[in-house]
């Protein structure tokens, strides 16, 4: 059967790991690769890097970062932030990235997302959407969640996947950074009306929020960061959990 | 010395660190002459099994492949094009083992099947040596071999299909050996030591 999968997210800006909340206030949290390895070590099934550097040169060190990551640990990983041409995801697979996580640049060119998925094939496009409430719907932010769309999530991610999205990663923003939970409602919505597998993401703060995003919001795989950053709850503790309340771990 | 197929479409990078881990010695190559002179050879593989083909096609290495007498481990992609047809695109493969590739049902199943999943090992073979039955490897992939005669390792998804097939010299696994932790390096170490 196949196992639910735990996924920490590293936010990497000029080469270090930092966690902010609500996508501000950041903190310097630690070496990207020293972490990629104790998450590996400690049973990660996955890992994210998202690079929210600004510079050309913060760029250039993300991409060494891949490359160190990649000699370092044998699990796979999804690198994102700025990929914005066929170009820049190849150089992150050579790197040797697995899978790129795509977000504004779809938004704003959805025919990229075709081209990358053609030049790479979609089970290495996830297609990542930050949500944010509005009335009875959602709508999707870009920009790191500073600029609000045209588009309705739910509509966005169904088209995400009809043009060759193999994954996606579904973020709402008015959870994020809160730990007070994952938005439920977005993860099973998105869940139920696509085909393809849904990484829940922000809100984790304690095990019952993941094990609902995976029982009530029928997510695929769960990912978070400061609870893992900061040492709050172990994968261990979280895998455990799970495997206790009949949801299939890699243990 | 291992050979590295290059074919433009694979993840090489991942498996030379993987082998570099493995303190293995190999080289990286897309030319036949070089490849006839490896003792063994990885086929590594990411994408579609058309555009695959196609590659391996322009770089003349389809007929020499399907002769090829060293051991021989396809992975992913490189696994399913050794298989007589794929329903991906509908292309005709390279018929090394006898089998259809087709597609996991969308209509009932996340697709791709992308995750952590047990190995069931069927059949007595080097490749699954010191690997407990059921251990977990790293799967990601929307297209699968069904089970069959050369199926030396299922899983279930959905149904059962093949996770590992071996035909004489040449194996092929489904699952990315080297994305799938410790237990995908001991199948990389065992086809280097043991086939």
């Amino acid at each position: 059967m196949l196992t639910k999968r735990i996924i920490p997210c590293l936010d990497v800006k000029d080469g270090r790991t930092v966690k902010g909340t609500k996508f501000v206030d950041l903190r310097d949290a630690g070496d990207p690769v020293e972490l990629a390895s104790r998450y590996s070590d400690e049973g990660a099934d996955e890992l994210v890097f998202l690079d929210i550097s600004a510079s050309r040169e913060g760029r250039k060190t993300f991409l060494a970062v891949v490359e160190r990551v990649a000699r370092a640990i044998q699990i796979p990983f999804t690198v994102g932030g700025g990929i914005s041409v066929v170009d820049d995801v190849l150089r992150a697979l050579d790197a040797g990235a697995d899978k790129v996580s795509l977000n504004t640049a779809i938004v704003e060119q959805p025919e990229f997302l075709q081209a990358a998925s053609s030049a790479v094939g979609s089970q290495s496009i996830v297609a990542a959407i930050d949500a944010k409430r509005k009335g009875s719907s959602w709508s999707v932010w870009t920009k790191g969640g500073s600029e609000e769309s045209p588009l309705d999530a739910i509509a966005w991610a169904q088209e995400a996947v009809r043009r060759g999205a193999g994954e996606l990663l579904i973020t709402s923003m008015d959870a994020d950074g809160t730990k007070e939970g994952y938005d439920l409602d977005l993860l099973r919505t998105i869940s139920q009306c696509t085909s393809v597998p849904v990484i829940a993401s922000g809100g984790a703060g304690t095990k019952e929020h993941i094990k609902d995003a995976i029982t009530i919001g029928k997510a695929d795989a769960v990912l978070a960061a400061s609870i893992f950053h900061y040492q709050q709850i172990s994968i261990a503790d979280i895998k455990e959990f799970l495997q206790t309340n009949n949801i299939p771990v890699r243990i | 010395m291992i050979g590295i197929i290059d074919y433009g479409a694979g993840n090489i990078r991942s498996v030379g660190n993987a082998l570099d881990r493995l303190g293995q010695q190999y080289f990286v190559s897309n030319n036949i002459a070089e490849l006839q002179r490896a003792g063994k050879l990885i086929l590594p593989g990411v994408g579609e099994a058309r555009s695959a083909m196609e590659s391996l096609g322009q770089i003349g290495l389809l007929r020499w492949l399907t002769n090829v007498t060293v051991p021989f481990l396809g992975i992913c992609i490189g696994m399913q094009i050794l298989f007589d047809h794929s329903d991906e695109r509908d292309t005709a493969c390279l018929g090394v083992v006898p089998g259809r590739i087709s597609r996991f049902d969308d209509t009932k199943l996340k697709v791709p099947h992308i995750g952590w999943n047990r190995v069931n090992v069927t059949a007595t073979s080097p490749l699954f040596s010191k690997i407990r039955d059921n251990e977990f490897f790293y799967f990601v992939h929307s297209f699968r071999a069904s089970v069959g005669p050369n199926t030396i390792g299922m899983t279930e998804y959905g149904e059962a299909f093949s996770a590992a097939v071996q035909k004489q010299n040449f194996y092929g696994v489904q699952f990315h050996a080297e994305k799938s932790g410790d237990a995908g390096i001991q199948v990389l170490k065992n086809f280097i030591e043991l086939c």
